[in-house]
């Protein structure tokens, strides 16, 4: 024997690991197995030491974290993620399974989660970068000098393959200590003072070990510590070091843990980029590319790509080469993932993406028994419904709530966040009362698996408000359609998460951005702007809202003209739908302070003439933005009279004009349109009276659809005009010339009769004077 | 990054000039004392008739610097990744299909791996919508055929059959412009290794050491897609367009230079910050983000390859020459820029004008360009 243990039989087994290092991992089961210790000791926190037996529960499945929370404050919390290929699970199973007592000997969470406050009260000391690298991954930094870019690969290179030789299970500590001491050389201490702290700490954790089990003493801890710990130092200097920190009081308990989340940094320093790959190189017995390169094809494979067994020959023998021609004995992640794209990708990344996001990271799911002490989200839950005086009770009651009131509001916003979580307490119902967007009513009622839903959803934070934000900013970046984008907004409103808008409102930018479908964003814009006036009613913050709504109507501005060419009739119907939700949206985002309000309404204007006047957009499309501009003042009266004669000259098919009529005065205020107009319903007259018969049949329908909408007054009115016909009078000449069924020129006595009533109802208004002088005049 | 905006030009005959004549020398004449460097000082094992092994192959296309001194210039810059497959694919033994956008340099690469392999960058076979089977097969000299009847003399090899019999590295350009039967002939020649020659009752045989390199543009219309037997005889490599802007700006500068050069353009004093702006349009709407990586966009149907800024600001820079006042400006470039990028009447049009409202009307300093872009129509 010679490394660690020729340092004398009382020395402590210390073995330094890359956290979530499957070589490591293999290493030090080896290591444990070939040295038999009678205690293990791993970095971690010490509160955990209770729960160390339930690793070995029967539905305890990895990945899971130990989540460390302060009990005041849920809201501060630690994670230590445990994969199956982390060494420190590895160590903790083995521990169990043979009997041998585990601990963990870290500095306490209470210190650490103490020194977060204190961090965020004082300004984050500066650390120099390089050193942190450093200090986190010290194998990668020299995985990387070495001009690695897979640190697991180093590991199998340097430190197993080219080690002291096989059979010797640890000799790659011996050989990783001497390294990391050089290290430690060259780096000193990492310039990181609480590190000193740490291993004080866990040096007097060994110390003690040692004096109550003799020798046999194994620390699985990262690599970077070893040298220290390794190093004598005096107890009274130690001790002297961990006096007087500050402590939080704490509380420690298992959840479970996902492999995407693996790949974020934690409590053992940075996340891993590639779960999916080392646990597969953890797990996989022999041939580790071989059985990967399969397991690639089989996902393509279910995908729909023909990918055959000489796919996975030919790239086997791709990497492998590729490996030699990089100058390295087995293939990794890296040539194993070019091979893909060669042979089996025709050399596109788009399948690729696929794999990476399936395999290389993974979608593994951990599972925690349900013994587990209960995690801080259930008691930010239980808090605030006590805070909140809205205790769980199974049965269903009605609540009303008044968003005015503090109270309320708070109510609302709790039930909308636990809802964005799935935990599905209350739901709402239709108010019994009133209809203002200030009132809600909610339906309760706690069942038993909201309990499980509760702790299913600490994965996502540890209080409500926090996991609330996690869970909508994942669920915007997985949703598929628009319309969930928006949904998910409007739900972020609700639930004032103003934390989680960036996010959502990003993905809303960029799925609105690549949406080629311009109905989905005519949709979409109604949605948003309801958002805004939820959010005006909150008091939330919208102003990221209304940009994204303003760049909405942009891109619908643009893509509506051509997508209204060569609709057929129903197609057409329902974008006339789309015109007026947009026409309606911008009208209430006139309310909103905008900065590119006043602009977008000009702009609008000008896509309603172009839509007006192109001959390729649909009849009903047409009338519908010559009716909208009338409306909105930006047609004079007899402009629309002009576009209406074109429409209704000769030249058109019938059914296009019918549809035009439709599109025109259809919908409410239609009818009054025509009656207050004479013009225009003498146009429509007319237009009538020389359909050809064979077309009459045609446009019957369309007609008896937009006049039988009218209310019965309407019609009644517009009945009795068609009925007077040849009697009645127009005030301008243009039309009184010629139109079939009506007499010729002015009847002056029924107008003057007409002129008191006229005054009446105008009062002796400027412009209707004039035009009422001028009637005089003429007369 | 080299790029070759232009298809190569056949050159059917190995010609037994040299270099010093001829207008443009293959690469293993015009590198010659490089490749002689590396095969002097390449102690790797070498695959069955390769002038070089592996490594050195990747060295010569990458550069670098031999333990005797001798500086190996770049050929291709761009991934490492990308060389190191094409090389090791060769090594395997599996036909290499590359494919990109024109401009990234396809023809360059495949030229030099081929100078470097077998020191023979000349079996090449262009493609056409015209090219033959006779082209890849072989063909017959029919006066020696009607004189002396069937024979091995009256045989004409192809490039790739000369390829097969040597040992060497045949060269497809364009594959995806020959017509799919005749595409399909190398199915069995890159499958079995063997050209059969049913009038003779003989087949050439490949010796070792002989694969073929076969180009494609990837984004192109109208092109023949290969069949998918065939395609599985191919490792496939994309060449990605230049990764920076500066990189891309560096090329376009470069190339339209020496294009300006060639067609006696006069010279324009200062069009960088047009072309830079060109360079920014054509990748944003490539990549279908804007370069602060801030906003999505759609991407026209067209390639916006590297090759069509060039082309581009060669236009320009033509306009601004003859019509406009010397200095290459918004104006020159905007109709080029539009045509570019609105391949596709309808929906291109939507894409451009979206950006154009979206991305450009709001950018600082680029309301001339904007200007310009509404005049030249949308």
């Amino acid at each position: 024997m010679n490394g660690v243990q020729a340092q004398g039989a009382g020395e402590p087994l210390l073995l330094g690991v890359r956290h979530h290092g499957p070589g490591s991992a293999r290493a030090v089961r080896d290591a444990l197995e070939a040295s038999r210790p009678s205690v293990v000791l791993i970095e971690g926190p010490p509160e955990a030491d209770p729960l160390i037996p339930l690793a070995a529960a029967e539905d305890m499945r990895p990945p899971v974290a130990l989540l460390a929370h302060a009990v005041d404050e849920p809201g501060r919390s630690a994670f230590w993620p445990l994969a199956a290929f982390s060494p420190e699970w590895v160590a903790l199973r083995w521990a169990l399974e043979h009997g041998v007592p585990a601990r963990f000997i870290d500095l306490p969470a209470a210190h650490t989660l103490a020194w977060e406050r204190d961090e965020e009260d004082e300004e984050k000391p500066g650390e120099d970068a390089p050193d942190e690298d450093v200090r986190i991954d010290p194998l990668g930094v020299l995985a990387d000098t070495a001009g690695y870019d897979d640190a697991e690969r180093w590991w199998e290179d340097v430190v197993e393959h080219r080690g002291a030789g096989k059979g010797d299970a640890l000799a790659p500590f011996t050989a990783l200590e001497e390294a990391m001491t050089a290290l430690r050389e060259t780096y000193g201490s990492g310039g990181h003072g609480r590190d000193r702290i740490r291993e004080a700490h866990m040096r007097l954790r060994i110390r003690d070990a040692r004096r109550e089990f003799g020798g046999g003493v194994a620390v699985v801890c990262g690599a970077w510590h070893v040298p220290a710990l390794r190093r004598r130092t005096g107890v009274t200097a130690d001790r002297a070091l961990l006096k007087g920190l500050p402590r939080v009081k704490t509380d420690v308990t298992w959840v479970p843990w996902t492999h995407r989340r693996l790949s974020r940094a934690g409590g053992y320093g940075a996340g891993i980029a590639s779960p999916g790959w080392y646990a597969h190189l953890f797990a996989a017995p022999d041939r580790p590319v071989e059985r990967w390169l399969t397991k690639v094809a089989g996902l393509l494979r279910a995908e729909d790509q023909p990918v055959s067994p000489g796919h996975v020959i030919e790239a086997v023998r791709l990497a492998e080469t590729l490996a030699a021609l990089r100058g390295r004995p087995l293939p990794g992640l890296g040539e194993a993932t070019d091979a893909v794209r060669a042979v089996m990708c025709e050399g596109s990344d788009v399948p690729l993406a696929l794999v990476r996001d399936r395999l290389v990271v993974g979608d593994v799911l951990g599972e925690v028994p349900d013994t587990v002490p209960a995690v801080p989200l259930q008691r930010d839950l239980e808090r605030t419904q006590r805070r909140l005086r809205l205790g769980p009770e199974a049965d269903e009651r009605e609540l009303d709530l008044d968003l005015r009131e503090e109270t309320g509001a708070e109510r609302s916003r709790l039930l909308h966040r636990l809802r964005l979580l799935g935990i599905d307490w209350g739901r709402p119902a239709a108010p019994r009362s009133g209809t203002g967007t200030f009132r809600e009513t909610w339906r309760l009622r706690w069942e038993p698996e909201l309990a499980v839903r509760t702790a299913e959803a600490g994965v996502w934070g540890t209080t409500v408000p926090a996991a609330a934000t996690a869970k909508a900013e994942a669920d915007a970046v997985a949703a598929r359609g628009l319309a969930d984008v928006t949904a998910l907004a409007e739900h972020c409103l609700l639930a004032a998460l103003p934390d989680a808008l960036p996010v959502v409102m990003r993905v809303l930018a960029d799925r609105a951005a690549l949406d080629t479908d311009v109905a989905h964003l005519a949709q979409a814009l109604p949605a948003l702007v309801r958002s805004l006036r939820y959010g005006d009613v909150r008091g939330t913050g919208t102003a990221a809202l209304a940009e994204v709504a303003a760049g909405l109507a942009e891109r619908v501005f643009v893509g509506l003209p051509p997508a209204c060419a060569g609709l057929d009739a129903d197609a057409a119907e329902e974008m006339r739908g789309h015109v007026d939700a947009v026409h309606g949206a911008l009208g209430l985002l006139g309310d909103v302070p905008a900065a590119r309000d006043g602009r977008l309404r000009a702009r609008w204007r000008a896509v309603l003439r172009t839509l007006s006047a192109r001959g390729t957009v649909p009849g009903v499309l047409r009338g519908r933005a010559v009716r909208l501009l009338l409306d909105e003042g930006e047609l004079a009266q007899d402009e629309a009279a002009r576009l209406m004669g074109l429409v209704l000259s000769p030249g058109t098919p019938p059914a296009d004009a019918a549809a035009w009529i439709e599109g025109f005065v259809g919908g409410s205020g239609g009818g009054l349109l025509l009656v207050h107009d004479e013009r225009l319903f003498g146009l429509v007259d007319r237009w009538l009276t020389a359909v050809p018969a064979e077309a009459f049949t045609d446009v019957l329908p369309l007609l008896r659809r937009t006049f039988s909408a009218y209310e019965p007054g309407v019609r009644r009115t517009l009945g009795e005009l068609v009925r007077r016909g040849p009697g009645r009078h127009d005030r301008t000449d243009t039309v009184a010339a010629g139109a079939p069924g009506f007499g010729p020129g002015v009847d002056e006595s029924r107008a003057d009769a007409v002129l008191p009533v006229l005054r009446l109802l105008l009062g002796p208004d400027g412009d209707e004077e004039t035009h009422g002088e001028r009637m005089e005049v003429r007369r | 990054m080299s790029v070759s905006a232009e298809p190569t030009s056949v050159d059917p005959r190995r010609n037994g000039n040299g270099p010093a004549d001829t207008l443009r020398p293959h690469a293993e004449h015009a590198f010659a004392d490089e490749l002689a460097a590396l095969a002097t000082q390449d102690d790797r094992p070498r695959p069955a008739r390769w002038r070089l092994s592996p490594w050195a192959v990747a060295t010569y296309l990458l550069g670098g610097t031999l333990p005797d001194g001798t500086v190996i210039t770049p050929k291709y810059v761009g991934p490492r990744r990308v060389v190191e497959v094409a090389v090791t694919t060769l090594a395997t033994d599996r036909a290499l299909l590359l494919l990109g956008v024109p401009g990234t340099a396809k023809t360059w690469v495949s030229e030099h791996l081929a100078a470097a392999v077998s020191g023979d960058s000349t079996l090449l076979v262009q493609g056409t919508a015209g090219t033959p089977e006779e082209a890849i097969r072989y063909g017959w000299n029919y006066a020696r055929l009607l004189a002396h009847g069937p024979s091995r003399d009256a045989l004409v090899p192809s490039p790739v059959m000369r390829a097969m019999a040597e040992g060497r590295t045949a060269r497809v350009e364009e594959l995806t412009r020959i017509p799919a039967d005749v595409q399909d002939s190398l199915i069995t020649i890159l499958s079995e290794k063997t050209l059969p020659i049913p009038e003779l009752g003989q087949e050439v045989q490949a010796v070792r050491g002989f694969n073929l390199i076969a180009t494609a543009n990837d984004r192109d219309r109208g092109v023949n897609e290969l069949s998918s037997a065939l395609r599985r005889r191919f490792n496939t490599v994309v060449l990605p367009l230049p990764e920076t802007p500066e990189a891309e700006v560096d090329i376009v500068t470069r190339r339209v230079a020496q294009i300006g050069r060639s067609l006696d353009l006069p010279a324009v004093p200062d069009g960088v910050d047009e072309i830079r702006r060109v360079v920014t349009v054509f990748r944003e709407l490539r990549d279908g983000v804007t370069a602060d990586g801030r906003t999505r966009l759609k991407s026209p149907s067209g390639t916006l390859s590297t090759a069509e800024a060039i082309s581009v600001v060669t236009g320009g820079l033509a306009l601004a020459a003859h019509f406009g006042d010397g200095v290459l400006r918004a104006g020159d470039v905007a109709a080029g820029v539009l045509g570019a990028v609105v391949r596709d009447p309808a929906a291109d049009r939507v894409v451009w004008q979206e950006y154009l409202e979206t991305v450009v009307r709001e950018r600082d300093g680029w309301s001339d360009f904007y200007r310009a872009c509404r005049e030249a129509g949308v």
